[in-house]
């Protein structure tokens, strides 16, 4: 019953698109929050299977594409560093800063390795005792245990030469700031599943509560989506916006109890800077001082000129939502997943990503 | 890797805050300290190589049932 295939069967995807169609008069508009929630919809095809009452919107849920430019420019002179090396999950690799991208400093050079976890860079930096070890902590709240436990790690075994850049952000101020821009008059939102799975559905009870907008928790299989946007239309139709939980297989109300207090022990909580939202408070985790010398901001004094916005990118509208990535003048002609212009064409979790592979 | 993109792993073997895994058919390694409750047998969403949640069977079991009722007829797993 666990088997994803089982959330792909035709049949059920088949009654749940006849339920939606048959329960949805009045226009809606809803937006996906997570980016791998975009790629789902394009892939598996859901915006054609729903009525054209319902409009599906990309939100700003690829941590990859709202990290900042400047920060992305930190990293490169970090891996700068004679000493250093850094280590990185592979999306962040090709995402153009202001000048170069962490893959052409280590053409010309660095040390940049990729690796698929936080555990990963761990052992590097054992393996490596002469070089310090910085890595990149990018991520929501699905990501952010895990490299706050790294640290613990590190503490515990007295690893000195690692240290990790966090730009970990936090998912709930960014949906606050969407909607607080009021450039998309949403009706609905299908909120991230493995960022509940971790903060539990409660952290989107604002959503009807203070918003009143409809809300659902879904997971990333056809069945999963479409039980979530059948969640949605009933409480439009209804006009009771409440948050339903359509991932019961993996969200609690509570969410993840252990992953959320090693994020507290390790992380504070600060302003970030969000490409396209720009800087939102209490959004970001900074690292507490008791784990400061494992914080590489703290570690490394290095001049980064000012930042600038790769020209003629809009990204930061395609964040938002504003703008759908096919109505970007650079979109499949100047930017493409091979040549990437900006980090919404680059990460596996991209909107532009997914418009270029899905059409 | 896709950041938020999390895939359920079947766990086969644990010793201490460490796990061995089945992913798609492949062996894997999972660190299991954020699901102090994990068994041998269970589905845990994996991400990062940490194990952020233990899947609940009942509870997609319960999904479909609900599927069921919900368009009227059985659906088959």
């Amino acid at each position: 019953m666990l088997r994803s295939d089982a959330f792909r069967d035709p049949v059920i995807v088949e009654k749940l698109k006849e339920k939606i169609w048959a329960a949805s008069t009045r226009s809606i508009k809803i937006m996906e929050f997570c980016g791998t929630h975009t790629h789902a919809v394009h892939r598996f095809g859901i915006r054609g299977l729903l009525p054209t009452t319902i409009e599906m919107f990309s939100g700003p849920g690829c941590p990859v594409c709202v990290t900042d430019t400047a920060d992305i420019d930190y990293a490169v002179a970090l891996s700068r560093i004679p000493d250093v090396i850094v280590t990185t999950f592979g999306d962040l690799l090709k995402v153009p800063g202001s000048r170069e991208s962490l893959l052409l400093s280590r053409a010309s050079g660095a040390r940049v390795e990729m690796v698929y976890s936080p555990l990963d860079a761990l052992k590097f930096a054992s393996d490596n005792p002469s070089y310090r070890v910085v890595f990149l902590g990018i991520g929501f709240e699905t990501t952010a245990p895990a490299v706050a436990a790294s640290i613990v790690e590190a503490e515990r075994s007295g690893l000195g030469n690692y240290s990790v850049f966090s730009m970990h952000k936090l998912t709930p101020p960014a949906m606050r700031a969407i909607l607080d821009f009021h450039e998309i008059a949403l009706d609905a939102i299908l909120c991230p599943g493995h960022v509940s799975v971790v903060t539990g559905w409660k952290a989107w009870r604002f959503l009807p509560d203070y918003h009143h907008i409809a809300a659902a928790v879904a997971g990333f299989e056809p069945v999963d989506i479409l039980r979530g946007i059948t969640e949605i239309v009933r409480q439009c139709e209804e006009d009771k916006p409440r948050i339903a939980n359509a991932y019961p297989r993996s969200v609690t109300r509570e969410g993840n109890g252990a992953a959320q207090e090693m994020m507290e022990r390790v992380f504070e909580t600060g302003h970030a800077s969000w490409r396209g939202l720009g800087k939102i408070p209490m959004s970001g985790l900074k690292i507490r001082d008791g784990y400061g010398l494992h914080d590489a901001t703290r570690l490394f004094d290095v001049e980064v000129p000012e930042s600038s916005s790769p020209e003629g990118c809009h990204c930061g509208e395609v964040i938002r939502g504003v703008l759908a990535p096919n109505g970007c003048p650079l979109f499949r002609s100047v930017c493409t997943p091979a040549h990437p212009v900006g980090p919404c064409m680059v990460s596996t979790e991209g909107s532009c990503a997914a418009y270029y592979l899905y059409g | 890797m896709h950041m938020c993109l999390a895939v359920p792993a079947l766990i086969t073997k644990i010793d201490g805050t460490m796990a061995e895994a089945t992913l798609s058919g492949n062996e894997t390694s999972v660190n299991v300290l954020f699901t102090p409750g994990v068994k041998v047998g269970d589905y845990v969403i994996m991400h990062a190589g940490y194990a952020i949640g233990i899947m609940s069977s009942s509870e997609a079991q319960e999904t479909f049932d609900l599927l069921d009722e919900m368009t009227g007829e059985d659906a088959e797993e």
